[in-house]
C-alpha cells in the first residue's frame, strides 16, 4: 500500500505491506537505523518512537496503522545540536553500550512533555518499559532529573 | 591531569543521536541473509534432513557440515563443531545454514527443510551427568576438575569446636545484552575473509575463522561494530554466527547478514553455569575458620566451550576473601544434553560466592554472632596467605569497604531494628555480603597471553590508541585515553582510540575477566610511556641536548635554550617530519615475584585481586512472597578510578545484574529445551525493580597497575545475590539456599522452617 507519514517533521509517500512493522520501516524502508529492536514482541522499549505525540514500540505497530500520522524519532531529538536530555545522558555517563538509549530517551521525552519536574519515583515510573543491562538505571535516572531541572533554569 | 577525572564517553554522542552503527544498522549492496536450522532435540543421532519439493532451492543457498574445511570451533578442547554432523547434543544446535537474497526468503527456506532424529538418552541435570547415566563425554562427563589443598582439613576437623556443613545451588542465568549476536561475513575472490560484527574478543573470532577454513592469518580481518552488550556473552559465541555467516558468504558469493532475533539468541547462546555448592566448615567456638572443605560441580552444558577456565576461577574463589588454614576444594565441570554455559561476567566466582557468602550466614546463626564479626574475625588481610597459598603483599582494601558499607548502610542498627519493627504482612530485613574477584586472567594466562597494545603518532599531531581490546559500554575507548594522556601530560582530547579491526591492532588479548583497565591499560600506559622516549630521542637529536631534558607538562614540550615551549602537537609533527612514522609498542609482562604451579595449583593465581561489600534491605510481602528491594549500597576497592562515573557505572551495573541473579531471573526446561527464551517470561529489574543504590569507591592503589586500578568489571556481579538472600533470610527468618529466591523458594523456605 501507499502509506503516508510524516517523520521527524519530513513528510514521506512510500509504497510498502502494510503489515511491515514500522519499526522496518524506519530501519530498512527510510534508513532511519537509530531506533533499534531488542526483542520484537514490546517488552523491552528499545524501539520506542513518538506517534503523534504517544510513545508506541514500534516493533508491535503496522505501517498501515501509522498511515497519516507523525512520527518522531531519536533523529529527531536533535537538530544537529544535541537536546538538553541528549547532552545529560552524556554529562552523566547515562549511555553505556547504548542500544537501549534511543529509545530511553523517547521515553524520558515523553516524561518531560507531560511533566517538567518529575521526581524519580516518576522518571522510574517513565522508563520502566524500557529495559537497560548496562547501567543499573541510576545514571539514566540521575541525566533525566538534571535535564528536567537545567530545562527550568 | 586527566585519570581521576569523569570525561564523558568518548562515543557518547553517537550513542545518544543515534548514529552509532550496531551490525544491523549495516546493510551493503546485494547482501544475502542467513538463517540457521537447529536440533530440536536435546541428543539425537541425525537420520536424514529432507528439503521440501515444494520449494525453489535455486534461489537460496544450503551449507552443512561438509562445507566447513576443519569442523570445529576453535577455543580450549575443540570438541564443537561449527555444523552438527550426525550427532545432535543439545537443543538449538546448529545443523544447516541457508542464506537467500532476503530474510523472508531465507525464513521460508528454513520451514520446508525437516531434520529426522533417531533419540538417544538425554542428560539433563549434574545429577544425571555424575552419575554417568548415559556417557556424552569421555568415560565420567567430567570436562575438567581440579582440588586445591591446604593444610590438612581431615586433621583440622579433628580438632574443630564446631563443624557447619551446608549446600548451596544455583542457576542459569542468561547475559541478555539488549542487541542480539550479529555478523556479517564478506568472502573475497582471493579466498580471504572479512568478518565485521557484535563481539568482545576480534581476535577469538579471528583464531576460530583462521582454524575453520584452514587460512593464514592475514586472510582474516575481523573487525567489531559497536557491541550492545556482552558481558560475557559475547566473549566465546560470535565465533559460531562469524563461522556460519562467512560459509554461507562463501557459497553464495555475497556479503551475507546474520542478525538472531531474540529467542533465537537466548536458546542458542551460552548462559551462566549452573552450579552445585557444598561446604563443610570447622571452627572454633568464637567464629575462627580452622578447616574448610568445599566441593563443586558446575553443568557446563552439551560442549566444553570456556568451562575448564571457569572452573579454575570458582575454585580458587570458592572460600571466599577469608583465611583459613586447612583447605581442600575439590571442582569439576560436568557435560549435559544443554546449550553449552560459557563465558559471563563474574566467571565462576558469583556461584562460588553465593556458597560462601550463604555459608558464611549460616555459621553466624550457628553460632549465634553477628555476620559482621564472623567477616572481621576471618577477613583476609595485608600479608595474609590465601587458598592457593598467595600472600597478599599490597592492595588489601577488606577492611576498608567492610567498614565503609556498614558505615554509610547502619546495617547493625538496622539488622535489629527490622526484626522489632515487623508489621503484619511485611517484613524489613538487611543482608552483607563481603566478597573479592582476582584481575586478569588466572595464573600464568596473562604470561602466555602475553597482550600487546600500541600508540602511534596522526598527521595532525594527536596521539592514536591501537588495541584489540574492545568497547562494549564499559568505556574502554573513555579510560584508555585518559591514561594515554596522563602518561604524555597532555589533554585526553588529543587521544584517539583507533578502530577495532585485527588487521590494524595488535593482539592485546581478549576484553574479558577484568583485564581491560588493569592488565591492557597498563600495557597502553607504557606504550605511551616509550613513544614519549622515542619523541624525546628525536627532539633532542635535533636540539642538542640530551633526551633526559626534554620534559613533557601540560600540553607543553620543553628542553633548555626553547625560547618558547611547543606544543605537544607542534611537537608530534616535527618528530614525523624527522621519522615518517611513529609507532610504539609494549607488551605484557609480570609484576616481579610472581609464580604459579599449574600443577599443584598453588601460588599467586591473580596479581592482586579486587574487594566488595555490599548491603541489600528489602521488604518482604508474607502473602505474596514478592520481594521489594528498598536500597543498595556497595563498597568496592577497585585501586584507583580512572574514571570515577564509569567505574560507578560498572558497579551499579552489575548490582543490578547481581540483583536480577538471585531474585528473579530464571532459565526454566523442559527436556533440555528453554520454555522461556523470551523477554516476557524471562524477568530481567527494570527501573521500578531496582532501588536507588549508593556507591562508595575505595582506592587503594595497586603498585603494578595503571595510576593504582585493578579490575572492576566483574567484581559487582558476585556479592548482589548473597547479600540479597541475606537480607531476606533476615526479613522472614527463614533460610534460603537457592537462587533465584522467587517467591515459590520463598514459600517452600518458610514451610521447610
Amino acid at each position: 500500500m501507499e502509506v503516508k507519514i510524516t517523520i521527524n517533521g519530513k513528510a514521506y509517500e512510500i509504497a510498502v505491506a502494510p503489515m511491515k512493522r514500522l519499526l522496518d520501516v524506519l530501519r530498512e524502508d527510510l534508513n532511519l537505523t537509530g531506533t533499534k529492536e531488542g526483542c520484537g514482541e514490546g517488552e523491552c522499549g528499545a524501539c520506542s518512537v513518538f506517534i503523534d505525540g504517544t510513545v508506541v514500540n514500534s516493533c508491535l505497530v503496522p505501517v498501515c496503522q501509522a498511515n497519516g500520522c507523525s512520527i518522531n524519532t531519536v533523529e529527531g531529538l536533535s537538530n544537529g545540536e544535541l537536546s538538553n536530555l541528549q547532552q545529560s545522558f552524556i554529562d552523566y555517563n547515562a549511555a553505556q553500550c547504548g542500544i537501549c538509549i534511543p529509545g530511553m530517551l523517547i521515553a524520558a521525552q515523553a516524561l518531560l512533555n507531560k511533566n517538567s519536574s518529575p521526581s524519580r519515583a516518576e522518571i522510574r515510573q517513565a522508563i520502566a518499559g524500557n529495559l537497560c543491562r548496562c547501567t543499573g538505571y541510576m545514571k539514566i535516572v540521575d541525566a533525566i532529573e538534571a535535564a528536567a531541572l537545567s530545562s527550568k533554569e | 591531569m586527566s585519570v581521576g577525572k569523569n570525561v564523558t564517553r568518548t562515543e557518547g554522542r553517537d550513542k545518544v543521536n543515534g548514529a552509532a552503527k550496531y551490525i544491523d544498522d549495516y546493510r551493503y549492496p546485494n547482501m544475502w541473509y542467513g538463517k540457521t536450522v537447529r536440533s530440536t532435540v536435546a541428543h539425537a543421532r541425525i537420520l536424514a534432513v529432507n528439503f521440501s519439493p515444494n520449494f525453489d532451492w535455486s534461489q537460496v543457498v544450503v551449507v552443512d557440515y561438509k562445507d566447513v574445511p576443519r569442523n570445529i570451533v576453535a577455543l580450549i578442547f575443540d570438541d564443537q563443531p561449527l555444523l552438527a554432523e550426525s550427532l545432535v547434543k543439545h537443543v538449538a544446535e546448529a545443523i544447516v545454514l541457508v542464506a537467500a537474497p532476503t530474510k523472508e526468503l531465507a525464513e521460508k527456506a528454513v520451514h520446508h527443510i525437516e531434520v529426522v532424529y533417531e533419540g538417544l538418552p538425554a542428560v539433563l541435570s549434574i545429577e544425571e551427568s555424575l552419575a554417568v547415566k548415559e556417557k556424552i563425554f569421555g568415560d565420567d562427563n567430567i570436562f575438567k576438575q581440579y582440588t586445591i589443598t591446604k593444610g590438612s582439613v581431615e586433621d583440622a576437623f579433628q580438632s574443630a569446636e564446631i563443624i557447619v556443613e551446608g549446600t548451596y545451588h544455583v542457576g542459569h542465568q542468561e547475559q541478555l545484552y539488549i542487541e542480539t549476536n550479529g555478523i556479517i561475513a564478506t568472502a573475497k575472490n582471493d579466498g580471504s575473509l572479512l568478518i565485521e560484527g557484535s563481539m568482545q574478543c576480534p581476535y577469538y573470532v579471528h583464531r576460530a575463522i583462521k582454524e575453520a577454513f584452514q587460512l593464514a592469518d592475514e586472510q582474516v580481518t575481523v573487525i567489531q561494530t559497536v557491541t550492545g552488550g556482552g558481558f560475557g556473552g559475547k566473549e566465546d559465541f560470535p565465533s559460531i554466527v562469524a563461522g556460519h555467516a562467512a560459509l554461507l558468504s562463501r557459497k553464495c558469493g555475497h556479503p551475507v547478514k546474520i542478525v538472531y532475533d531474540r529467542a533465537e539468541d537466548f536458546a542458542a547462546s551460552t548462559k551462566r553455569h549452573p552450579a552445585i555448592i557444598h561446604h563443610k566448615t570447622g571452627l572454633t567456638r568464637d567464629g575462627r575458620l580452622l578447616a574448610a572443605e568445599i566441593d563443586i560441580t558446575f553443568d557446563g552444558g552439551a560442549y566444553c566451550t570456556l568451562s575448564p577456565v571457569v572452573l579454575s576461577r570458582g575454585v580458587i574463589h570458592a572460600v571466599g576473601p577469608y583465611k583459613c588454614p586447612n583447605v581442600k576444594v575439590s571442582g569439576r565441570v560436568v557435560a549435559t544434553n544443554t546449550p553449552p554455559n560459557g563465558a559471563f561476567r563474574g566467571f565462576g566466582v558469583p556461584q562460588a560466592c553465593f556458597g560462601s557468602e550463604m555459608h558464611m550466614e549460616k555459621i553466624a546463626k550457628t553460632l549465634g554472632i553477628s555476620p559482621v564479626e564472623l567477616r572481621r574475625k576471618n577477613m583476609l588481610k595485608q600479608g595474609d596467605i590465601t587458598t592457593t597459598g598467595q600472600q597478599l603483599n599490597y592492595s588489601v582494601g577488606t577492611q576498608e569497604v567492610l567498614d565503609a558499607v556498614l558505615e554509610r548502610s547502619d546495617y547493625l542498627s538496622k539488622i535489629e531494628q527490622f526484626r522489632q519493627t515487623a508489621s503484619d504482612n511485611k517484613r524489613r530485613g538487611v543482608g552483607l555480603s563481603f566478597f573479592y574477584h582476582g584481575g586478569g586472567f588466572t595464573g600464568s594466562g596473562e604470561e602466555k597471553i602475553k597482550g600487546k597494545a600500541a600508540v602511534q603518532l596522526l598527521a595532525n599531531g594527536q596521539v592514536e590508541i591501537l588495541t584489540a581490546s574492545t568497547e562494549i559500554g564499559q568505556g574502554v575507548k573513555t579510560i584508555f585515553r585518559q591514561i594515554v594522556a596522563e602518561e604524555l601530560a597532555i589533554s585526553e582530547n588529543s587521544v584517539t582510540f583507533g578502530k577495532s579491526d585485527t588487521s590494524k591492532v595488535p593482539d592485546s588479548g581478549p576484553t574479558v575477566a577484568s583485564r581491560t583497565t588493569m592488565v591492557v591499560g597498563k600495557v597502553v600506559q607504557m606504550a605511551a610511556a616509550n613513544l614519549k622516549a622515542e619523541m624525546a630521542k628525536i627532539i633532542a637529536a635535533k636540539a642538542g641536548c640530551d633526551a633526559s631534558e626534554v620534559k613533557f607538562a601540560n600540553n607543553q614540550i620543553t628542553y633548555p635554550n626553547l625560547a618558547q615551549p611547543l606544543s605537544f602537537a607542534q611537537a608530534a609533527i616535527d618528530c614525523l617530519k624527522e621519522v615518517g612514522e611513529l609507532k610504539t609498542m609494549a607488551q605484557y609482562s609480570s609484576p616481579p615475584g610472581i609464580k604459579w604451579d599449574e600443577i599443584n595449583y598453588t601460588g599467586d593465581a591473580y596479581p592482586v585481586f579486587s574487594y566488595a561489600a555490599d548491603v541489600v534491605e528489602v521488604e518482604v510481602d508474607l502473602d505474596t512472597y514478592e520481594v521489594k528491594l528498598l536500597k543498595v549500597i556497595t563498597a568496592s576497592d577497585i585501586g584507583k578510578a580512572i574514571n570515577p562515573a564509569m567505574a560507578e557505572g560498572q558497579i551499579e551495573g552489575g548490582t543490578v545484574q547481581a540483583l536480577g541473579y538471585g531474585l528473579c531471573e530464571e532459565v526454566v526446561w523442559k527436556d533440555g529445551k528453554i520454555l522461556n527464551n523470551r523477554f516476557t517470561n524471562y524477568i530481567i529489574p527494570t527501573a521500578q525493580d531496582v532501588p536507588e543504590m549508593e556507591t562508595i569507591l575505595v582506592e587503594n592503589p595497586y603498585p603494578y597497575g595503571p595510576f593504582g586500578a585493578k579490575g572492576l568489571g566483574e567484581l559487582p556481579m558476585d556479592g548482589g545475590a548473597p547479600a540479597l538472600v541475606a537480607a531476606i533470610n533476615n526479613a522472614t527468618g527463614t533460610f534460603i539456599t537457592e537462587i533465584p529466591a522467587t517467591p515459590e523458594r520463598i514459600l517452600a523456605a518458610l514451610e521447610r522452617s
